[in-house]
């Protein structure tokens, strides 16, 4: 594993960012990405490839890779930490989700088994005790050079800090949805009152976080967007 | 190839929601369940349709499967899997075509085998 020291850091200032016009939902938006579409060019002149979307369960990101031949697993892992099975308290007693049953039940794959992962805005919106040990886990699922997409907010900005799954529309491009929670969380109870309306945003990551939480990979690369979103696209 | 139908037609094979099965559920024609299955389903050459209130707990072999309700198993469709928008499936799907409703829950790895049409 390479340390941070080793890693190969770049800054841009893309284009990327959120365009006003409404996809057709009234709650779409769509949303140039820079880190997808460098990211893209890896699927698009692959084949076979292992993709794992970490987001909401997107029919267009399904079809999407299917149509070009890759296999791709989805598995919604904002919705898993509403178990009601894992809050617990630590050594201190705080309140903590149980990050090793989390892990247990989730994120459950052979070593080096993905080249792709979606991470979209998980860690923003994570519980803060699950996201070193899952970004652990996606470590080790991703193959050597494999790459993960992530999302991170640069300032929270309150209820302008809605939680969005991300749809693929073309090679550089997401259609963002704000997401409500699951009906079946709802119907059955589970859901913590705390997110009975949307998840919250949880922290604000600045880039030293993003790189001490990114240090056991190879390579990380910062886009910075216009709408206060910094794209973190990191190498294993 | 027509698509297997979500509701249950008249004439077609029903488990009703009241209804419990344990073990291997096999045959050939195609089968409405609402009821709870936990095991094995096989109906090769024919489809399956989970309806809303169906749970099932089984790995699945058909020609064509339509999930309305939850189903947790793997799912090996000759022809086509539609994931309507009430479903909550766990589990890993290969067919030769699929197509998911907005709202649709699915957390596994979909597969698409193709057939070369010559």
């Amino acid at each position: 594993m390479s340390s941070v020291s080793q890693t190969f850091m770049k800054f841009f200032r893309g284009s990327s960012g959120p365009e006003t016009i409404p996809a057709q939902g009234s709650q779409k938006l769509t949303r140039r990405s820079s880190g997808l579409g460098e990211l893209a060019r890896s699927w698009e002149t692959a084949e076979g490839l292992c993709v794992l979307d970490l987001g909401s369960t997107s029919p267009t990101n399904i079809r999407h890779f299917t149509e070009r031949g890759h296999r791709i697993y989805s598995e919604d892992l904002l919705t898993a930490s509403t178990d009601p099975e894992l809050p617990t308290t630590d050594e201190q007693g705080n309140a903590v989700l149980d990050s090793r049953k989390f892990l247990a039940d989730n994120l459950v794959y052979p070593a080096a088994h993905f080249d792709v992962v979606l991470c979209w805005n998980l860690p923003d919106y994570l519980d803060e005790s699950l996201v070193k040990p899952v970004v652990g886990r996606l470590w080790s699922v991703l193959k050597p050079g494999g790459m993960l997409l992530a999302f991170f907010h640069t300032r929270d900005a309150g209820p302008d800090s809605p939680c969005h799954r991300f749809h693929i529309v073309g090679p550089d491009t997401l259609e963002m949805q704000k997401i409500e929670l699951r009906r079946d969380a709802r119907r059955s109870g589970t859901a913590p009152s705390a997110i009975a309306d949307g998840f919250q945003l949880q922290r604000v990551f600045n880039n030293r976080h993003i790189e001490n939480l990114f240090r056991d990979f190879a390579s990380i690369k910062f886009f910075l967007a216009r709408d206060n979103i910094r794209e973190v696209l990191v190498v294993r | 190839m027509s698509a297997p139908s979500s509701a249950p037609a008249s004439g077609l094979a029903q488990i009703g929601k009241s209804v419990f099965i344990k073990g291997e559920l096999s045959g050939s024609e195609d089968l409405y369940l609402d009821g709870q299955v936990e095991g094995s389903i096989a109906l090769k050459g024919n489809s399956l349709t989970v309806g809303p209130n169906g749970q099932v707990k089984a790995s699945v072999e058909a020609k064509g499967v339509v999930v309305q309700g939850k189903l947790e198993g793997n799912v090996q469709a000759s022809d086509r899997v539609e994931l309507r928008k009430s479903a909550v499936v766990t589990g890993d799907i290969s067919t030769q075509r699929i197509s998911i409703e907005e709202g649709a829950y699915l957390k596994g790895k979909v597969d698409i085998h193709r057939t070369d049409i010559k």
